[in-house]
């Protein structure tokens, strides 16, 4: 179940879950499942604040917002809203990416930072594509890198609810909005990662074959001071959605140590 | 009415189709033989020509990394065409504004091809197909906010004559924009625009701009010239004359039905060879939200079935080719006429693929002979 919650005049629609220490789980591209396992495991470990981006799931577009950055402010609002002391901010791909955006510009009530196969950042030079172009690519080529298991991942739309597909339409939207150009990436944000001033973990799928730990999850760990880059097995580019249990143990040792 | 002489003017000398798995966007340009590329363009400028000396006036358009169309800037075949043409009117429809970075420059090119032409141009605007995104990393989410911010700004470089403006908007920013030359035309050329849609159709009327439809047949074309005429009364402005609705189709006149028909089949390569993949056909954002639900639910609306096994009676049926004899090719056109309310622009694609230059000429005496007096007498 989602409510709704406003901040800085944006509408949002959010899954709360469980109680205590504030957790801030940032979707990525696939959109936000509310019932999503990882998000239930997590709930054992403090309050889950899971909002849908504006333009993704049901949370309406926002004039004003364009752009990763904006978000990034936006979740910035929202820990400050929250007074939120020692908070756990989680982002996965695309959400990645908007976690360390904040955490570049701010680690006011951060307590630690998890990204799960971050995207943001330009590794290779400009002749190389750090990050397939989904949208120059058949969805089924695209299913093939981003999963370890693209079988189990691939959706028969005669099967889904209206509701259901106009969400994944909603989604695909939102993320051409977000990380059509520069693609997927911030050309500032590598230089800027030093700043992370709070204790980093980077998880990566070990069997990701959209953006890999060895290239891309590398050039992360090491622009952040001190942060560790984990793999989990038997997971590609979605590593909460293949491996939930083991993602949200992780993070547990990390955030409980 | 007036007629037009539209050529997509494509790279038609290709591999067979199961070589590739895509016309647009990534067929390897190692394809394109430059020699037999300036024969085209050659011959193709020399059938625009032809059509002016016919009465015709003439068309042209773009396209980016695709064999379908080997123009990719408008404004560079306008202007060789202002220069050698004497009488025509030049459309250009036309500059897809919301995927060019500079406004200001498109501005510019359409002022100089007006000046070119002493005032022959008719400059539109488009939105650009759904397979120009990945071509030139265009983001096709809120393309309309930044088209007509770009309209808004090539219209005020072109009606600005003092001196430098300021342009701080959301897409575009010039501090000095002071646009020479300025265009022939006051207060600027006529302004046409492609309208698919009953949403896009409004805006364009309240403007009072020429609303151009593109093989959208007998019920989309309505939906769209009614949605421009009814925007109009609700904002109580006078109703538009003709010659601000326009149709393109596919349009083959011969001396028999089964003449006209053989053109027509050579000219449905357009359709035939528009190979493309889902992911150049739907670029999220780039369509609605509904009619991406509805295409993953693996419905069609009637007339897109219509392009993915076009039969040439089925296109004919729909209103998207006009064919046959000359009695026939009026009758077909009359029979669209009469269903949306009349228009006054007819923009023929009556050449393509391996239809040659003697048919194609053929095509066009025919019908500027045959037909083309007749509709010249409709208001």
């Amino acid at each position: 179940m989602s409510s709704w919650t406003t901040v800085a005049g944006v509408q949002l629609e959010m899954v709360e879950r469980g109680g205590g220490r504030p957790i801030l789980w940032l979707h990525g591209e696939e959109g936000l499942d509310p019932d999503a396992p990882v998000l239930g495991a997590l709930a054992a470990h403090g309050r889950v604040l899971a909002p849908s981006h504006p333009g993704y799931g049901h949370s309406p577009e926002a004039a004003s917002i364009d752009t990763v950055d904006d978000l990034a402010y936006l979740y910035l609002d929202l820990l400050a809203q929250q007074e939120a002391r020692d908070a756990v901010v989680i982002g996965a791909s695309l959400g990645g990416w908007i976690a360390a955006e904040m955490a570049v510009k701010s680690t006011t009530g951060l307590g630690r930072l998890i990204l799960v196969a971050p995207l943001g950042i330009k590794v290779g030079d400009r002749e190389t594509r750090d990050v397939p172009d989904i949208w120059a690519l058949h969805p089924d080529e695209v299913l093939k890198l981003q999963y370890y298991d693209p079988a189990r991942a691939r959706l028969d739309p005669t099967t889904l609810s209206d509701d259901r597909l106009t969400v994944i339409a909603r989604n695909r939207e939102a993320t051409a909005l977000y990380g059509w150009e520069p693609y997927f990436h911030n050309p500032k944000l590598r230089g800027r990662l030093h700043r992370v001033a709070v204790p980093t973990l980077l998880l990566w799928g070990a069997e990701d074959r959209f953006v890999s730990a060895g290239y891309y999850g590398a050039a992360y760990r090491d622009a952040i001071p001190g942060a560790r880059l984990e793999a989990i097995p038997a997971a590609g580019h979605f590593p909460h959605l293949e491996q939930p249990d083991a993602v949200a143990e992780r993070i547990r040792a990390f955030i409980t140590n | 009415m007036r007629a037009w002489f539209f050529s997509e003017n494509a790279y038609h000398l290709l591999p067979p189709a199961p070589e590739y798995d895509s016309i647009r966007v990534k067929l390897p340009n190692r394809y394109y033989d430059p020699k037999l590329g300036a024969d085209l363009y050659h011959r193709f400028i020399d059938e625009w020509l032809m059509a002016e000396d016919l009465g015709l006036e003439i068309m042209v358009n773009e396209h980016h990394q695709t064999a379908t169309n080997v123009n990719p800037s408008a404004a560079v075949v306008m202007g060789a065409l202002a220069r050698v043409s004497r009488t025509a009117r030049l459309l250009i429809l036309g500059n897809p504004i919301a995927n060019r970075r500079e406004p200001v420059r498109v501005a510019e090119e359409m002022a100089m091809v007006d000046v070119y032409s002493r005032g022959r141009l008719e400059c539109g605007f488009v939105r650009g197909v759904p397979y120009e995104m990945s071509a030139g990393n265009h983001r096709p989410t809120r393309m309309m906010e930044r088209f007509w911010e770009a309209h808004d700004l090539i219209v005020k470089a072109w009606t600005t004559h003092d001196g430098p403006f300021n342009w701080e908007g959301k897409y575009f920013h010039h501090r000095q924009v002071n646009i020479w030359p300025r265009p022939y035309q006051e207060p600027h050329p006529p302004i046409w625009i492609t309208a698919l849609s009953p949403g896009s159709a409004r805006e364009v009327g309240a403007r009072g701009y020429t609303a151009a439809c593109f093989l959208t047949g007998f019920e989309g074309t309505k939906a769209v010239f009614d949605n421009y005429r009814e925007r109009r009364v609700e904002l109580g402005l006078p109703a538009a004359a003709a010659d601000r609705f326009a149709y393109a189709a596919l349009v083959y006149t011969g001396e028999t039905d089964e003449e006209g028909y053989a053109g027509a089949r050579k000219l449905m390569w357009y359709l035939e060879s528009n190979k493309v993949p889902p992911q150049f056909t739907g670029p999220p954002g780039y369509h609605p939200i509904a009619s991406t639900v509805n295409a993953m639910k693996g419905i069609t609306p009637g007339i897109y079935k219509m392009f993915q096994n076009p039969t040439l009676e089925g296109l004919m049926e729909h209103g998207l080719v006009f064919a046959g004899n000359p009695d026939s090719v009026h009758r077909q056109i009359m029979r669209m006429y009469d269903h949306v309310g009349g228009f006054g622009q007819l923009l023929m694609m009556s050449q393509a693929g391996f239809l040659d230059h003697e048919e194609t000429v053929k095509g066009m005496q025919m019908f500027s002979r045959e037909v083309y007096p007749r509709l010249k007498e409709l208001r």
